[in-house]
């Protein structure tokens, strides 16, 4: 077994410390190191993008980055969206414009629209569709999820 | 295009109800957008290992012996197993030893990626390094990848106790041919014979898989008293349950099937894969195994779907009417006998009304991963071909090919090919809504074409049951036992909500294991919706019976004179006594107890509700340099008999419209000489993303199921039957060549383009 490495963070806001070894990822550190199972994982090679979360305010998927490199960061999963008890826009519209189905891909779509719109406050559909381009769904054919970040940029 | 001039989603209805028809968030919903909700891989438990599955490098080969002692001294190691673990009785039947083999491999691999070992360790990586030590000797045979090879006298066998069933009679020759079958109806030599026009053409569909997102993921615990519990991500926990019982060779009451959440299953996760492996090596280790597939894993050893090959004959006369249909569909089973051939061919014809039909079906074993259902398995290969042939034929006619199919549309009462007639369908509604939708007469650009096709799936019935406790603050809960895959604790609670007259808010629904609620099928065939959602009906008109009776006690009147509208308990006969059902449900406690509604029933077979219809209208755009094809405008129609949730049916409209889209344009597995699949990840794998697709317009036809309370018709599968030819007839329409084959990528568009040049 290799030996461990000592890792500060942030996540969600809070300071979070953690032991891993320099083979797992960042995705395995969350999921069964420190037990945030809301970022999934779909393919483990960066194509899926269910596991997409905010590191440092840029969204990596977490499957490609080692639990190492996570050393000093700050990062936002979907367990950090949301403010207390309160949805974030984004939330709020996936559940009213009915954009999950199975709901396995919507942690890190919800992950990915928000960073969009904080970038691009007022998305056009193809700005839309492009920055989710690495995010796949299988179940609802994109057209609600488009039209849910539609939706959540005209009350932000 | 961001504006439009039209309704992007149309619902046409006829009937108008409180709660049913009406666009609630999920209740499911908040645990979904935040993370809280646990899928099949978030399961922990105390002492948990991590168990991995050593897969077959080869196609097909025989298992001369496998050595594990080298795994087993590995430090964290605690269990390996082997297809010597699996119960395989001396009288095991055929169909057993398959069931069992393609879990772990007794004495032959069939396909790349058959699982032969498995081991459990303290954590995933040691247990990859563990599977890496296990030392397997093979004998390497010739693999055969397609079911023409297959067929061929001189092909390499896979099974030598395989004899192919002719005609219903077992026969005693040995070949790949697990199965062939036919269905007659008329006189096919007589249509031909009728025919001024016919239209003859060969097709070919590649292997898809369903590409659900969340990987097949169990984490299964054999306890000291001898109980299994299962925690998994599965269409249907008792068939889970039920399928890893017969595999073990234990008793159902044996073993307890979990549902976490699924992340998507399309009908891959109806059979089991990894919940019997994670159960021997909980056996042998003591321990809770947690065993999740790789992508890889899903893409080799899962079911696909099958390739196939298939003929289509169709003839008709000048004005339109066909005269004869004759079919030839051969399917790939992968590995064991079992692919969806029988469904294909039951909806090959199925939106015909044609007196002389002929179609032949094989069931042909191949060097593939065992095939699984994939939505509406088999009818989208038999559409494939079936829609393009009544393209052709309307374009030799000279004929709208809406017209053409309005002409020959199935309707109540014809007889289907393989033998029911139809009861009240939808099939002359959608076709109606497609010719009149204002996509059907847009302008097109250049390089643009329009396609159209329709598509059936026949849907099943199957058993469900629910329970519905009455809550003293006047909610209730809903117990039922569907896996909830795209939003049907919603469309299930919003028809208990209906009977009793309260908000679907008010239904608090629970999807339990197999210990917690009666039997109940799997999430599949589009049935949920329909029988899950009828078995809530019912058991909330047992409640509302039960309450009735409970208000003819506190009044001391005659329950006959006691009716339920609206949620309030009214006596017909004195207005002055009546009670809203929450206030009746405040007093259950003191006046007799809780009331328990409960339903559990047969909502019927192959065909409930006599299926679903949906057609497409399809504009594609064709780069001319390069074959690119580009899916600019599509419109999915589809008979919902009533839609509960528009908002979720809609949903499985375009979900399945883009699977279709996926398929016909650009997936495939790619195959290489030995196998192995050349494209195992989702880059290689590339599914549509949402750069790769425009909005998907819809209409949701209601045409009511003569036998669902509101009219339901499951409409989960129907919608993924008419993508592939209508983009298909799309291509044609745009470059004037017909593409008989699947994927219609760049490279075969610019082929077939060269080849009509000359070149």
């Amino acid at each position: 077994m290799p030996a461990k490495t000592y890792v500060r963070t942030i996540i969600n806001g809070e300071h979070v410390d953690f032991l891993c070894e320099p083979r797992q990822s960042l995705l395995e550190c969350l999921r069964d190191v420190i037990g945030l199972t809301g970022t999934k994982e779909g393919c483990n090679d960066g194509n899926c993008g269910a596991c997409t979360v905010s590191m440092d305010g840029r969204i990596v998927t977490a499957c490609l980055v080692l639990g190492v490199e996570a050393e000093g960061k700050e990062i936002t999963t979907i367990e950090g969206i949301a403010k207390g008890s309160q949805l974030h826009p984004v939330q709020q519209a996936f559940l009213e414009n009915a954009a999950l189905q199975c709901g396995i891909c919507t942690p890190g779509f919800i992950v990915s629209s928000v960073a969009l719109l904080e970038k691009i406050p007022q998305p056009s559909e193809h700005q839309i569709r492009f920055w989710l381009a690495n995010n796949l769904c299988r179940c609802t054919g994109y057209d609600k999820i488009v039209r849910a970040v539609q939706d959540a940029a005209t009350k932000m | 295009m961001t504006t439009t001039d039209y309704e992007r989603n149309i619902v046409l209805s006829n009937v108008e109800y409180n709660v049913v028809g009406t666009r609630p968030v999920r209740p499911d919903g908040a645990d979904k957008v935040t993370g809280r909700a646990l899928y099949g891989a978030d399961f922990d438990t105390s002492g948990l290992l991590h168990g991995k599955v050593l897969r077959s490098p080869h196609a097909h080969a025989r298992i001369r012996s496998i050595d594990t002692s080298k795994a087993e001294a590995l430090q964290g190691v605690l269990a390996v197993v082997t297809g010597k673990d699996m119960p395989h009785e001396a009288d095991e039947s055929d169909g057993t030893k398959y069931s069992r083999d393609n879990i772990l491999a007794s004495d032959k691999v069939l396909y790349k990626g058959h699982a032969v070992a498995a081991v459990a360790a303290t954590n995933p990586h040691v247990a990859e390094e563990a599977i890496g030590l296990i030392e397997v000797d093979y004998e390497v045979l010739k693999p055969v990848l397609t079911a023409p090879e297959a067929m061929k006298d001189s092909a390499p066998i896979l099974h030598e106790g395989l004899k192919t069933e002719e005609l219903g009679e077992k026969t005693d020759k040995v070949s790949n041919i697990a199965n062939h079958f036919q269905h007659v109806k008329g006189d096919i030599a007589k249509g031909f014979a009728d025919a001024d026009v016919v239209v003859e053409r060969e097709y070919n569909t590649v292997t898809v898989h369903q590409g659900y997102i969340e990987p097949h993921g169990a984490t299964a615990l054999w306890n000291t008293d001898g109980r299994l519990h299962i925690w998994c991500s599965t269409q249907g926990a008792f068939t889970a349950r039920d399928a890893t019982a017969g595999i073990l060779g234990v008793p159902v009451s044996q073993v307890r099937v979990t549902p976490m959440e699924i992340g998507g299953g399309f009908g891959g996760k109806i059979p089991v894969y990894v919940e019997p492996i994670a159960a021997l090596l909980s056996k042998k280790s003591g321990h809770a195994v947690k065993v999740v597939m790789s992508r890889a894993e899903v893409f080799e050893s899962t079911g696909p779907t099958s390739g196939s090959n298939i003929r289509i004959k169709v003839g008709a006369k000048n004005d339109g009417t066909i005269t004869a249909l004759q079919g030839y569909l051969a399917f790939e089973a992968g590995g064991y006998p079992g692919s969806p051939v029988n469904a294909g061919a039951i909806c090959i014809f199925a939106a015909y009304d044609v007196d002389n039909v002929l179609i032949d079906g094989y069931d042909v074993v191949v060097n593939k991963p065992k095939s699984a259902p994939y939505r509406a398995p088999g009818a989208p290969n038999a559409a494939f071909a079936c829609e393009q042939a009544i393209d052709e034929l309307a374009g030799k006619l000279g004929m709208d090919p809406i017209d053409l199919r309005l002409k020959n549309a199935a309707v109540e009462g014809t007889r289907r090919p393989d033998g029911p007639a139809f009861p009240r369908i939808g099939c002359v509604e959608v076709l109606e809504a497609m010719k009149n939708h204002p996509h059907y007469s847009a302008p097109l650009g250049p390089n643009q074409g329009r396609g159209v096709a329709i598509g059936y799936w026949f849907n099943i019935g199957f058993q469900s049951s629910v329970n519905i406790n009455v809550n003293s603050d006047g909610t209730i809960s809903l117990i039922e036992g569907s896996t909830d895959i795209g939003g049907t604790r919603a469309s299930i609670s919003m028809q208990a909500a209906e009977v009793l007259g309260i908000p679907m808010e008010d239904v608090r629904p629970s999807v339990v294991d197999t210990d917690s609620i009666g039997f109940t099928a799997v999430t599949g065939g589009s049935r949920t919706t329909f029988a899950t959602g009828w078995a809530a009906y019912e058991a909330a008109q047992d409640v509302a019976r039960q309450m009735i009776e409970r208000a003819a006690t506190i009044w001391d009147v005659d329950k006959d004179g006691i009716e339920l509208k609206n949620g309030v308990f009214q006596s017909k006969a004195d207005p002055e006594l009546k009670m809203t059902f929450k206030e009746l449900s405040g007093q259950l406690l003191d006046t007799g107890g809780t009331v328990v509604g409960r339903a559990s029933m047969n909502a019927g077979g192959l065909g409930a509700g006599g299926g679903s219809f949906a057609g497409n209208i399809v504009d594609v755009e064709v780069d001319p340099d390069t074959g690119k094809t580009l899916v600019t405008r599509m419109t999915a129609i589809q008979d919902a008999g009533k839609a509960i949730h528009p908002s979720y049916v809609e949903g499985q409209m375009q979900g399945g419209s883009v699977q279709g889209i996926g398929w016909a344009l650009n997936e495939e597995y790619y195959m290489r000489d030995d196998g192995s699949m050349a494209n195992t990840s989702l880059l290689d794998y590339r599914m549509p993303t949402s750069l790769d697709i425009p909005m998907i317009d819809t209409v949701i036809v209601e045409v009511a199921s003569a036998e669902h309370p509101y009219g339901v018709r499951g409409v989960g599968e129907a919608n993924i039957v008419p993508p592939t030819p209508a983009i298909a007839n799309a291509v044609h329409s745009a470059i004037g060549i017909r593409m008989a084959n699947l994927p219609i990528n760049s490279v075969a568009i610019m082929e077939a383009k060269w080849k009509q040049q000359g070149n």
